[in-house]
């Protein structure tokens, strides 16, 4: 734990703290921009796929790790953004124009599925946020003549001005930059008065509004951003996979992205790219694996969702910060050597608080 | 009356069969310190949460600076200038008292999404102004200590403080207080009555508080509302309000009475 | 005519699902934790019936006692294992917690060979009979459901109103340390409840097992009865039923009065308009913060 002794309130509002923060994050900042020279072009498309999952993970983060609105149905905005955009380019739309369209029209989705957020909470939202979600996936498998129905859409490459986006590199670099600033922008929406305008409603929704916080306002706005950037993902998860089906975006999905941030480390934006990180990895771990296992174990089609289950259980019980709170504890063990003692971080014996009075 | 900051006329609150509050009237004037007093169940919390909008009057007016109080919805009661705090203290646990200020300056944001979105200069300086206005509030009340602390680990008392630190931090013209003083040992009582006068004289600003205590509310009130069973029993002078035989009798029953008259 | 019969089918089809909402609203009332592992814990329900009655040749009436005591005891473990170490932490984690166990119950049986990948039918005696009432052409199946499902109500209305499990329930749901100081055992009430909504599980598994078949997937039907419980109010019982019946009949009528396609979204169209109508369900409680 670093000891930072401040002498101006800007020194609370930058983004980087101290120096060290600053040399670590440029640290990485050349490796992920040398990362075509570094990494093969496997390791490199599944960078770009965790950029991409990085993004939706922001905005699921930001709606149930902040806002504490529980988002069921996640999926439905990742789809809505990857057919309009796949709809758009493949009428000669720019790609940029297309993408802006895309999350509009997604953010407007996240609007709709945010109304009933005004009015419920807790369960009674997150099965309202999963029956939109099922009702978008079935309106995308009937609506052939749009969607393609369940045979599904091709895409193509993004393209700007006649240039195509065909090589794995030139893709993963537009990746990168969209969660760069899909990322700053987070951060700059949390540390102003809209980011602790979603932290208070989280934790008191009755203080929030006696502070001047208008709840409907701020619950739809987030679900409009949490949507817009799930609509740009899937913008990005279309050209990606070249192939747009309705059972891409299953009550399942929706599912493995709240696993993802609740890995990853909810309530921390670092969690969403180290749930992103762990979404993408876990079939790479599951194969490597597979050689250790005794062959009816391995070759058996559920070995992935047990062992994602279990890790999540594990988690939970063990490490309910996440992945992100364990590298946390990890780093703040080496700052505090010899000195770190493990109750830093106990967590007080907490009773069962009714959240419906919440 | 032209210097009444708040003004409740009538002001009744029914739950099916039962009155919570029946018939409520009194106004507060601008600077002073108001109290209402009461035994519990007599209603004085829910006056409060209908002042805050939080429950919507069977009955009655309520008019705070010239302005309806009843047009009003209940996030808009904050940047009108009317800042509570809560019996059971409701500060945002997974934050810190710092965060939990901010939190309270929210009616004075100037920036748009936009400009959050980009962190422009504009939003920034909007940033630094909070901060400079939540550090007055901080120094005020000596929370300097508890500054980056998560609310979920303080004591008490402490919590007690940030949540009348909160309360301020909104800058408010009526400051309404939850029973500030209870769960409070006698020192931090003390500190209590002597932040209470400062809040009067220093910052100008209109008290309306509920409180058990009788020493406190001897010592810094300037008028007292008894009420009983929803409805007002007395107003006065705490000296009078608690000599008042209807009010004795309501905390005391009627024996206390006849061990008077004897 | 064959209204009667599409109203019939949607009826016994909703017991199913008031049975699994059922569940559901057990353990909510009595931890507020919503368990998204119920459908999963029917699938293993009905596989272990079917495991006893087609593969061991045990009488049917006890490879159902087996399914259901080794549901309930499983019930109880999962409870003392996984749930009562993360007693305190936010819902959120408990449902993700819960969501968990289902994709590890639903891949071990996957991975189980031979069975896993395979869909079975439960040959009860009465899976194709059918009786003819009146010109009205009625499936054994679907009686048996419906009378089962009004027994098992009868019973759990029974504990709950003559015993003090209900009350104890219900305070340990609202205040859990008022709830210990009240010398409620509220450890070992949560095991009860979820023994017992595992119990009520596997009896829903192996009502559903002749009208479907029995693969690991059969818990998806389990998301169908979360808007069942939403319907009728997530901490009411019989608004669980009741849910249920409407999901159910919704969802049959839908099926033949309608286009191709909304009998999937009747159930979570029906929720919509419940939650807009009536925010807190048929049954819901209004509970409001007292600050």
């Amino acid at each position: 734990m670093r000891f930072i002794f401040k002498t101006h309130y800007d020194q609370d509002l930058v983004l980087f703290k101290h120096a060290g923060a600053r040399w670590s994050y440029g640290a990485l900042a050349l490796i992920l921009l040398l990362a075509p020279w570094l990494l093969s072009e496997y390791l490199l498309s599944q960078l770009a796929f965790i950029c991409i999952y990085g993004i939706i993970g922001l905005g699921l983060m930001l709606l149930s790790g902040y806002t504490g609105q529980v988002s069921l149905g996640h999926a439905a905005f990742l789809a809505v953004g990857a057919y309009t955009h796949a709809l758009l380019v493949g009428a000669g739309w720019p790609f940029v124009l297309s993408l802006a369209v895309a999350g509009t029209l997604s953010a407007a989705a996240g609007v709709i599925v945010g109304l009933p957020a005004l009015r419920v909470k807790g369960i009674y939202l997150a099965i309202a946020t999963m029956a939109f979600g099922f009702i978008v996936e079935e309106i995308l498998a009937r609506w052939e003549s749009v969607t393609g129905g369940n045979s599904g859409k091709q895409v193509g490459p993004p393209e700007f001005f006649g240039y195509k986006l065909v090589s794995t590199a030139e893709f993963y670099y537009l990746c990168l930059v969209i969660a760069v600033l899909a990322t700053l922008g987070v951060l700059n929406l949390l540390r102003s008065p809209t980011g602790r305008a979603w932290v208070a409603i989280r934790d008191s929704e009755v203080s929030a509004q006696s502070m001047g916080i208008s709840l409907a306002r701020y619950k739809t706005i987030a679900f409009a951003v949490s949507a817009f950037l799930a609509g740009i993902a899937g913008a990005l998860y279309a050209h990606k996979l070249r192939f747009l089906s309705p059972d891409q975006f299953t009550i399942i999905q929706s599912i493995e992205l709240l696993l993802m941030i609740v890995i990853g480390g909810l309530g921390s934006v670092h969690g969403a790219f180290f749930g992103a990180a762990f979404l993408i990895s876990l079939p790479q771990a599951i194969v490597w694996l597979r050689d250790y296992l005794p062959d009816s174990v391995a070759n058996a089609t559920g070995l992935q969702p047990t062992v994602f289950g279990l890790i999540l259980i594990v988690f939970i019980l063990y490490e309910p910060f996440g992945i992100y709170g364990r590298w946390f504890k990890l780093r703040t063990y080496f700052q505090l050597f010899p000195f770190y003692r493990r109750g830093l971080f106990r967590r007080q014996r907490a009773f069962q608080k009714s959240e419906r009075l919440k | 009356m032209s210097d009444a900051l708040f003004e409740a006329e009538g002001l009744s609150l029914h739950f099916g069969g039962v009155k919570a509050v029946n018939g409520v009237g009194f106004s507060v004037r601008k600077g002073e310190i108001f109290t209402l007093i009461g035994p519990n169940g007599a209603g004085k919390t829910t006056v409060f949460n209908l002042i805050s909008r939080i429950y919507q009057p069977s009955a009655g007016t309520m008019r705070f600076d010239g302005q309806d109080l009843l047009a009003v919805a209940p996030h808009r009661v904050a940047s009108l200038g009317i800042a509570r705090t809560f019996q059971n203290i409701e500060l945002f646990e997974n934050a810190t008292v710092l965060a939990n200020l901010l939190i309270g300056r929210h009616t004075h944001r100037t920036t748009t999404f936009a400009q959050e979105l980009l962190f422009t200069p504009a939003a920034r300086a909007g940033e630094r102004m909070f901060r400079y206005r939540v550090e007055q509030v901080i120094e005020f009340l000596d929370l300097a200590l508890y500054r980056d602390t998560m609310v979920a680990g303080l004591p008490y008392g402490v919590r007690k403080v940030v949540e009348l630190a909160r309360a301020l931090a909104i800058g408010p013209k009526l400051l309404l207080l939850d029973e500030p003083s209870s769960g409070l040992n006698v020192e931090e009582t003390e500190g209590m009555a002597f932040w209470m006068t400062d809040i009067k004289h220093d910052l100008g600003i209109t008290v309306l508080m509920v409180e058990h205590d009788m020493s406190l509310v001897g010592r810094v009130s300037d008028r007292v509302l008894a009420m009983n069973q929803g409805e007002v029993i007395a107003l006065g002078t705490p000296a009078e309000v608690q000599s008042h035989p209807a009010v004795i009798e309501a905390y005391l029953g009627t024996a206390a009475m006849a061990v008077e008259a004897a | 005519m064959q209204l009667l019969q599409i109203l019939l089918s949607g009826i016994a089809q909703g017991c199913i699902y008031g049975l699994i909402a059922l569940g559901f609203v057990l353990i909510y009332k009595a931890t507020e934790t919503v368990n998204f592992a119920q459908g999963e814990l029917m699938m293993l329900g009905a596989f272990i019936g079917l495991l006893a009655f087609a593969g061991w040749g045990w009488p049917l009436a006890a490879a159902v006692l087996l399914a259901v005591v080794v549901m309930a005891l499983a019930g109880v473990a999962v409870e003392r294992a996984v749930l009562r170490p993360i007693l305190g932490q936010p819902a959120f984690a408990i449902v993700m917690v819960t969501i968990g166990l289902g994709f590890v119950a639903r891949g071990a049986v996957t991975m189980v060979p031979n069975v896993g990948t395979e869909t079975f039918a439960l040959e009860v005696p009465y899976r194709f009979s059918t009786v003819n009432a009146g010109g009205v052409v009625i499936g054994v199946a679907q009686i048996v459901v419906i009378a089962v499902t009004a027994l098992l109500c009868a019973v759990l209305y029974a504990l709950f109103r003559y015993t003090r499990i209900g009350v104890a329930m219900q305070a340990s749901s609202q205040n859990q340390l008022a709830a210990y100081y009240m010398g409620i055992p509220v450890k070992r009430l949560n095991g009860i409840v979820w023994g017992l909504s595992a119990a009520v599980a596997a009896v829903a598994g192996l009502l559903l097992a002749p009208i479907t078949f029995v693969h690991v997937n059969m818990g998806f039907i389990g998301l169908k009865a979360f808007p069942a419980a939403v319907v009728g109010g997530f901490g009411s019982l019989p608004g669980a039923i009741v849910g249920g019946l409407v999901i159910g009949l919704a969802e049959s009528l839908a099926g033949f009065y309608l286009p191709e396609g909304f009998k999937d979204i009747a159930p979570y169209v029906v929720v919509l308009v419940m939650l807009w109508l009536k925010p807190n369900g048929l049954f819901g409680e209004t509970a409001r913060k007292k600050v």
